[in-house]
């Protein structure tokens, strides 16, 4: 024996099966009973969405396994239409399947190029379409011509303007200033700190101007939640510490992760939630990132009282509020 | 005998004996795992507070103390008022049955007089938030649904669900669904703060915010699903989750029966 290998024969086409339908004509009915039922189901489909439609009213309930107490009509409407529709689709493929021919057809690749008669008519034509059309006679019509397709060009272009304009410093800045009142919201409200009792919190925003209109981009920054504590649960540096006032401490309710806003205050274990990403901040030590995915702390707005006993912003947010943009980093 | 052992090889046997399993299992721990009402104790004193008391050294002071101190495991009671006795006693959750992430609303133990005479024996000690009266709740007339529903997004969304159908927290902690619960136990919960939930003042959330806010859980409540399914009202989590199994899952079985030659 030789230590060559022998080379594996070419086995060739398996031999073709014939279906049941093709050899039995009793299968061959059976499958076309089958496709007919396919259609027939998808006709009583489009005549349930019909009848659904127009008889079945809006305000019926029915009792449906799993789903419980369903509206009818739109129940009815959905299945009628999924009926109608998935059925078309489920006969025509039984139908292909079980009854079309089945045999394999061969067909021969042949060269991807027109006859030569065509392509000369081609050219022919082409050169007497552009000697017909005289542009190179008729300059007024070309040059007029090419000063709309210039100025077709440009509206793309302006409408880039969009990107901009650059932000400024909006990013940077909220409604805070020094002595801003804080109110609830809604309700429009000022606080005193006797209003809040420990384990209390309160949704606030900044004061605007009797008759003023806060606009949604404004809120977008401005929400703040505050929240009372007992001044000895408190673990702060005594900068963060002169920044709360008796036990009420307030941070910008804008994640700074993603943005989401960050309200879930959990009042045993002092945690905010951020309900988007999990991020878990600690209100003891200053909005701590204790777990999830934010990279810094909520910033702390510091608040004091005025004259009258309402609690107002000592200063404006010292950082900006919020996820990071591309001039503020992570940090 | 004979009539079942002639099924043990059938193709469901397996299927259905797993069923019947889990199903017996199932039902012999709710039996065994029922929580057992302590007997009613007599009602002989003539006060309440008397009574509460009582009520308050047989039931409750193991763990909150004698004088309502609290201990390790318990909060303090004094000036948590009558509002908290209430709801926590009222829905159940005291006396605790579960130590573990978060006590959960269960059949009271006790009835109505003996949570109004704990109530009022509480409240005795030191002053809290009263009950709300009944007709101080009447939410059908002194409440407004739209701005309830404002309120509602503003102040209990995050953590409540948008349809106050409830939410997840932190480590196994969760926001209970606000369906079903009566406007007593909702406006107490505000006023009192129970568990991780933080007290809503009535000076931040005035007694008319929070009638508009049962009113609108209560339009809630009673809203139809006019638009179908509902999947539990909570958004994109089971709505994802059905497209994504039974969805996908019926594509899937579609492309296989396309490809499946036919015989």
């Amino acid at each position: 024996m030789s230590n060559e290998l022998e080379a594996i024969k070419d086995p060739g086409v398996p031999a073709h099966i014939h279906r049941q339908a093709d050899l039995d004509p009793k299968a061959e009915q059976k499958a076309e009973r089958q496709v007919a039922i396919l259609f027939a189901l998808s006709s009583v489909g489009t005549l349930l969405f019909i009848y659904s439609y127009i008889w079945i009213s809006e305000d019926l309930f029915i009792f449906f396994p799993i789903l419980g107490s369903t509206n009818a009509k739109q129940l009815f409407l959905g299945l009628g239409l999924a009926f109608s529709l998935f059925f078309i689709g489920a006969g025509a493929i039984h139908w292909a399947k079980t009854l079309m021919p089945d045999e394999e057809v061969i067909a021969m690749r042949h060269e991807m190029r027109s006859e030569d008669e065509d392509r000369s008519e081609l050219v022919k034509t082409a050169k007497q379409g552009a000697a017909a059309a005289a542009l190179g006679r008729r300059s007024l019509i070309k040059r007029s011509l090419g000063l709309s397709l210039g100025l077709v060009g440009l509206s793309p272009l302006l409408l880039l303007r969009d990107l901009g304009p650059l932000p400024g410093k909006k990013l940077e800045t909220t409604s805070w200033k020094t002595g801003t009142r804080l109110v609830t919201d809604p309700g429009d409200r000022p606080i005193k700190p006797s209003d809040l009792e420990v384990g209390a919190v309160a949704q606030v925003l900044p004061a605007i101007k009797e008759g003023g209109h806060r606009a949604l981009s404004d809120i977008g920054k401005d929400a703040v939640l505050l929240i009372r504590l007992r001044q000895e649960e408190f673990q702060l540096d005594p900068e963060r510490l002169a920044m709360t006032y008796e036990g009420i401490i307030a941070f910008s309710k804008i994640c700074s992760h993603m943005g989401c806003a960050v309200a879930l205050y959990e009042q045993q274990t002092k945690h905010l939630l951020c309900p988007c990403h999990q991020s878990t901040f600690d209100v003891t030590r200053a909005a701590k990132v204790i777990f999830g995915p934010s990279a810094r702390p909520l910033p702390q707005l510091a608040i004091t009282v005025d004259a009258e006993g309402y609690l107002v912003a000592q200063a404006p947010f010292n950082e900006p509020v919020g996820p990071s943009f591309w001039e503020r980093n992570s940090q | 005998m004979k009539y079942l052992s002639r099924y043990r090889r059938h193709r469901s046997a397996g299927p259905l004996l797993l069923l019947f399993a889990l199903f017996a299992i199932g039902t012999t721990f709710s039996v065994a795992s029922a929580t057992t009402t302590p007997e009613q104790s007599e009602f002989s004193r003539s006060t309440a507070i008397e009574e509460g008391r009582e009520i308050f050294l047989k039931g409750c002071s193991s763990c909150h103390g004698l004088n309502l101190e609290g201990s390790a495991i318990a909060p303090s009671l004094l000036g948590v008022g009558a509002a908290s006795v209430d709801f926590q006693v009222g829905t159940g959750r005291m006396p605790v049955g579960d130590l573990s992430v978060q006590i959960m609303r269960k059949p009271p133990v006790y009835d109505e007089k003996e949570i109004a005479a704990l109530a009022a024996y509480v409240a005795s000690l030191a002053p809290g938030p009263e009950i709300p009266t009944e007709a101080s709740l009447n939410y059908e007339r002194d409440g407004s649904t739209a701005e309830g529903g404002e309120l509602f997004r503003t102040n209990c969304a995050m953590c409540h669900n948008f349809a106050a159908q409830g939410g997840a927290l932190t480590q196994g902690k969760y926001a209970p669904t606000l369906m079903g619960v009566e406007a007593k136990y909702i406006a107490e919960a505000m006023t009192t703060g129970p568990q991780a939930m933080p007290v809503f003042s009535d000076k931040t959330l005035t007694p008319e915010e929070k009638l508009s806010i049962i009113k609108w859980v209560k339009a809630v409540e009673a809203e139809p699903a006019l638009g179908g399914a509902s999947l539990g009202r909570v958004g994109p989590v089971t709505e994802g989750l059905l497209v994504w199994t039974l969805g996908i899952g019926l594509l899937i079985g579609v492309a296989v029966w396309l490809a499946m030659k036919a015989r």
